[in-house]
């Protein structure tokens, strides 16, 4: 799917900048996204290396295991292909607990560092596991309890109250997480059941 | 406080809680290590070192969506897809101002919020597009992004069901917003 995403995002551009005459549009966009795409990376690789450093120092002081046994029971029901005890559990749970206080420079460093802890349960090192499926569609739909930045932005724009969105955001936050933890659950269970009748 | 719910202790709780957040780990977990008998720095500096490979990792990955996003959105193409969604959404309820936002907000952060801001500016931030355009913002997280650089990390190129899972609670998302906007502030 992500491949006929990325040729359908490419070559629709380039048909609708022919049509409308002007397909030098094209190599306009493709070398400022190109620069933009770079700044970004640079703009984030200093908080990247500081939260991963961080995070290796809490490892090592063993407060990642701590934090892993406390919420492993809560945990556990999510990510049932993850072994009892593994220090994947203590990556997810610093992931998910910066999520929530919507501190995303920190969110993002932590869930590579759970990335890698379940890539190590992985098989097969190009294909995502189902507890990848699971950790990313908890992330990619991200029950935020304080949107800050959003907060942020609407005093900046004048607003009487700037905190007013918290409740619509936490409602429409948890639809979303909602449906993407049932679609997730639905399409594990349905992978399991056809490797069951295989094997 | 409108639509809070005449709840401002709370929420002046859970704001003190994310300003805190991170000055408290930054003080918390080098003062256990350093207490456990950990040698803080140079675990620091070898973790350190790890995010930097993790930084030129990710490169190809989000360069190859970002340059596609990017030809897509600016020849045009987004708009038109766009408006050709414009009846059934407006059939829906959906106000036409925020309309862009189903389409953008999955595929790219910073677009949606230069949209939510601009939405912001034309109608003021308390008028109901305002207070949705906000709310979509803050509800969910750039799945394309998110899945492009979680994957990438790791070098995992099929992505299995997370792209049409991530992609589906964008759009429950997006109509949950609209939904508890109208019941909040409509």
């Amino acid at each position: 799917m992500l491949n006929a995403i990325w040729t359908f995002m490419l070559a629709a551009g380039v048909l609708v900048a022919a049509v409308q005459g002007r397909v030098g549009a094209v190599t306009d966009a493709l070398t400022a996204s190109a620069q933009d795409s770079v700044q970004l990376i640079f703009s984030f690789i200093g908080i990247l290396v500081f939260w991963t450093g961080l995070a290796r120092v809490a490892e090592a002081a063993g407060l990642v295991d701590v934090l892993a046994r406390a919420l492993q029971p809560v945990l556990r029901p999510l990510f049932p292909s993850i072994p009892r005890g593994h220090p994947a559990f203590g990556s997810i749970v610093m992931n998910l607990a910066a999520n929530v206080l919507g501190l995303g420079s920190a969110a993002t460093p932590l869930g590579l560092k759970a990335m890698s802890e379940l890539q190590s349960l992985n098989p097969d090192s190009r294909t995502a596991t189902p507890a990848m499926c699971t950790f990313l569609a908890i992330n990619t739909s991200s029950v935020t309890l304080v949107p800050t930045t959003m907060i942020a932005l609407r005093a900046a724009a004048g607003s009487l109250d700037p905190a007013a969105i918290v409740g619509s955001t936490l409602a429409a936050s948890a639809v979303a997480t909602g449906m993407a933890l049932t679609l997730d659950y639905l399409a594990r269970r349905r992978v399991e059941r056809g490797a069951g009748r295989r094997g | 406080m409108r639509g809070g719910g005449g709840e401002p202790v709370f929420i002046e709780f859970l704001q003190l809680i994310s300003v805190w957040a991170i000055p408290a780990m930054v003080l918390g977990i080098p003062a256990y290590g350093l207490w456990r008998g950990v040698k803080v720095y140079e675990v620091f500096v070898e973790g350190a070192e790890e995010g930097l490979r993790l930084a030129f990792r990710i490169t190809p990955f989000l360069l190859g969506i970002l340059v596609a996003l990017g030809v897509f959105r600016d020849t045009g193409a987004m708009h038109l897809l766009l408006s050709g969604f414009t009846p059934l959404t407006s059939w829906l309820g959906v106000p036409p101002e925020v309309l862009p936002m189903l389409l953008i907000r999955p595929l790219s952060g910073g677009a949606s919020l230069g949209l939510a801001t601009e939405i912001m500016k034309t109608h003021g931030p308390d008028s109901f597009v305002g207070l949705l355009a906000s709310t979509i913002q803050g509800s969910t997280d750039t799945t394309l992004y998110v899945l492009t650089v979680y994957f990438g990390s790791v070098g995992v190129t099929r992505v299995r069901w997370a792209l049409p899972v991530g992609l589906a609670a964008d759009v429950a998302g997006f109509f949950g917003a609209v939904y508890f906007c109208y019941r909040l502030f409509g």
